[in-house]
């Protein structure tokens, strides 16, 4: 299913029926079955789902990230018009860092632990441009001031061990930036670091994103992260996309019993130090899901009707979801 | 650092006050070089006055205390058998040694990094299993088998390369090289590669476990995520990590075979120090061999020191332990 623009502009991504099985001894680990997403210039979605559900296969999908046993064995994925995976090895290492950038979940792990900060950071932008050292360097201090690290110089100079994790992902974040890419992929980014931490980033990737037209994917299986962040969000649930729409549609009127399960499972104001509901139940094994809505184990609407898998149900221009029985009768 | 280098010289004292202790009393026990010195038919008389002259007459402790006063002058003793300072014998063998160990090492680093980066990056593929397959006969099969069937082949089959000495020698200073003539490199290769398969197979395995554990961390899938070229990744990123543990696998090996080549040097007659041990072992030569047990613990100390110092050249992080 397809989340449509509100806007006419031409898709800066599209993710089409994409599938991204991993093939193990055991049987096709279908991690991404059947996704569907788009993504408009400069604009922020959320991609949310519990432990597993596939978002970072998604993310990896699109860069043309996934090594074997993983494999892409259908759909498309369109970035600014062009097929990426028609794309060769040479034309995508040009895509990736420059165009569409990305940011992983663990900031002690995404930086090499020999080698500077300045270094990891210049061989970022040579990689694409033929630029002096010095040059470079310049303008890798220039986009530390921007996502907030103090006395960069000195910064630049540092192994990652010196540093603490929220400087590191700060660091992580400017080299998602260096080449002021269209489309930043931000896996987890703060799911490591603390809260205080984690609200700050958040607002300053949000800024930088706004002030250079950056689209964003921000995958996180925290609701509440996004809710004041993205434009969009899309839920997934085991290799599939099962609800999208704008995000203050999602909050107050959640379709899909998972995301309505998502959004009672988020502490908020007026649920504090209440009882939280939490969605019982675990992540099906994505071995053998067979026919059927995949989250019929878990659900408190399902029906025999659930047993057939549900198509897409269109509401409005920009909000779909798949399911049977949806939550407020999916007839507004 | 200055402190970290001189607690670990204080540290290197102790092992070898120790070691000397060890050697000491251990050679004692091994038996008594006096059947060696004299012939067969001497007489008791004659045995006691030959005893006597090399102080072997006096209790244990203080044939110790003397030998430790005379160590720590640099003076280790002289050989029973031929009178030269052991120090002196040692020193004079040194050369080959290091040598024939520096060339197998050598060629250990260079076949054993390539291959096992090999091996790591594609564990399917079949030329990946052909050289894992290989590494384990290259470590399992026992030193002196590889080196006669070296010889078999080399020498008595094809006849192509010689089997025994070192060669032609050039003299460099006070030191006599091998690797300098075409006669004595061509002595060099056999004892090189036998030495040096045992090696690289160990390189290779060490090379292809840690090029498979940092292939798989985050980091490296970044430096793809921003677009730097393979080759990039594998020299600057991959390399730097795998070497950590390269290092300290190959200066360990290094030191090892110094220290005890004495399989291989007994196999080609290599006239290096791994031969003059197990020359001076089976004469009972005693200051020749506490003198050698010394000193290699000694080396071996050192180079731990100095694989130790490298370690932080190339692993930025084990600086910041060494501070505190
Ligand atoms: N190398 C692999 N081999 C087999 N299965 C894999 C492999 N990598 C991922 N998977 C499967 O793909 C599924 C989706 O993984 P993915 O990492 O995308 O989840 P996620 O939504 O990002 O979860 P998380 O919130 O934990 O990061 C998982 O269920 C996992 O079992
Ligand atoms: S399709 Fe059925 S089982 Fe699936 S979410 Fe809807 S009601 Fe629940
Ligand atoms: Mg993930």
């Amino acid at each position: 299913m397809t989340a449509r623009q509100t806007t006419d502009t031409m898709p800066l991504l599209r993710v089409q029926n994409l599938q991204t099985h991993f093939l193990t001894r055991f049987g096709a680990v279908k991690a991404v079955d059947g996704v569907d997403l788009e993504l408009a210039p400069g604009e922020i979605l959320g991609l949310v789902g519990e432990s597993g559900s596939g978002k970072s296969i998604t993310g990896f999908s699109i860069l043309g990230l996934i090594d074997p046993p993983g494999r892409i064995v259908g759909g498309s994925i369109e970035f600014d018009g062009r097929d990426l995976l028609a794309m060769k090895e040479r034309e995508l290492r040009r895509l990736r860092g420059n165009d569409i950038a990305v940011v992983f979940q663990d900031p002690s792990m995404t930086l090499n632990p020999v080698l500077r900060v300045d270094t990891q950071m210049i061989e970022a932008i040579q990689a694409h441009e033929t630029v002096s050292s010095a040059a470079a360097r310049q303008r890798a201090r220039d986009v530390l001031v921007k996502v907030g690290i103090p006395s960069p110089d000195e910064r630049l100079r540092c192994y990652p061990f010196e540093l603490s994790g929220g400087m590191r992902q700060r660091i992580a974040i400017a080299i998602a930036l260096l080449n002021r890419p269209r489309l930043i992929i931000a896996d987890e980014p703060t799911t490591a670091l603390d809260v205080s931490i984690q609200g700050q980033i958040i607002h300053e990737v949000r800024e930088l994103c706004r002030e250079t037209g950056t689209a964003l994917i921000w995958v996180t299986h925290d609701l509440a992260v996004i809710a004041g962040l993205a434009d969009r969000i899309a839920v997934m649930y085991a290799g599939r996309i099962v609800e999208t729409g704008e995000t203050d549609e999602i909050i107050h009127h959640p379709m899909h019993p998972y995301t309505r399960g998502l959004i009672d499972s988020v502490p908020s104001g007026s649920t504090r130090g209440a009882r939280l509901h939490q969605i019982e139940g675990m992540t099906p094994s994505l071995l053998e899901l067979g026919e059927g809505c995949a989250f019929r184990d878990r659900c408190h609407r399902a029906t025999e009707q659930c047993r057939e898998t549900p198509g897409v149900t269109s509401l409005g221009n920009t909000r779909e979801f798949r399911c049977w029985h949806p939550e407020t009768g999916g007839d507004q | 650092m200055s402190a970290f280098v001189i607690n670990r010289l204080l540290q290197a004292f102790f092992v070898l006050l120790v070691m000397s202790v060890l050697v000491f009393v251990g050679i004692y026990l091994v038996g008594d070089p006096i059947s060696m010195l004299v012939s067969p038919e001497a007489t008791d008389l004659e045995r006691d006055a030959v005893r006597e002259s090399f102080g072997l007459d006096r209790p244990i402790f203080v044939q110790y205390i003397t030998f430790l006063g005379s160590a720590l002058q640099g003076d280790f003793g002289r050989s029973f058998l031929t009178g030269e300072p052991a120090l002196q014998l040692i020193l004079e063998r040194m050369p080959a040694t290091v040598e024939l160990v520096g060339f197998a090492m050598f060629f250990s680093v260079v076949i054993g990094v390539p291959l096992g980066i090999i091996a790591g990056l594609r564990p399917e593929a079949t030329f990946s299993k052909v050289i894992m397959t290989g590494s384990i006969f290259g470590f399992s099969l026992p030193t002196f088998w590889v080196g006669m069937v070296l010889i078999m082949l080399f020498a008595v089959q094809l006849g192509i390369l010689p089997t025994s000495g070192r060669g032609e020698t050039v003299q460099v200073g006070p030191i006599e090289l091998s690797i300098l003539t075409l006669d004595g490199l061509r002595h060099l290769i056999l004892p090189a590669l036998t030495l040096g398969l045992t090696k690289a197979s160990l390189i290779i395995r060490v090379t292809r476990a840690a090029t498979r554990e940092i292939q798989a961390m985050d980091y490296i899938k970044f430096a793809r995520a921003k677009g730097l070229s393979s080759s990039r990744i594998l020299r600057v990123h991959l390399l730097k990590n795998v070497l950590i543990p390269i290092i300290t696998v190959a200066g360990l090996e290094f030191g090892q075979a110094l220290a005890f080549a004495v399989v291989t040097e007994t196999v080609f007659s290599w006239p290096g120090m791994g031969k003059l041990l197990i020359d001076s072992i089976l004469t009972l030569d005693r200051p020749v061999v506490v003198a050698y047990v010394l000193i290699m613990v000694l080396f071996l100390v050192l180079l731990n020191l100095v694989i130790d110092l490298l370690y932080m050249v190339i692993d930025p992080s084990s600086r910041e332990k060494v501070r505190d």
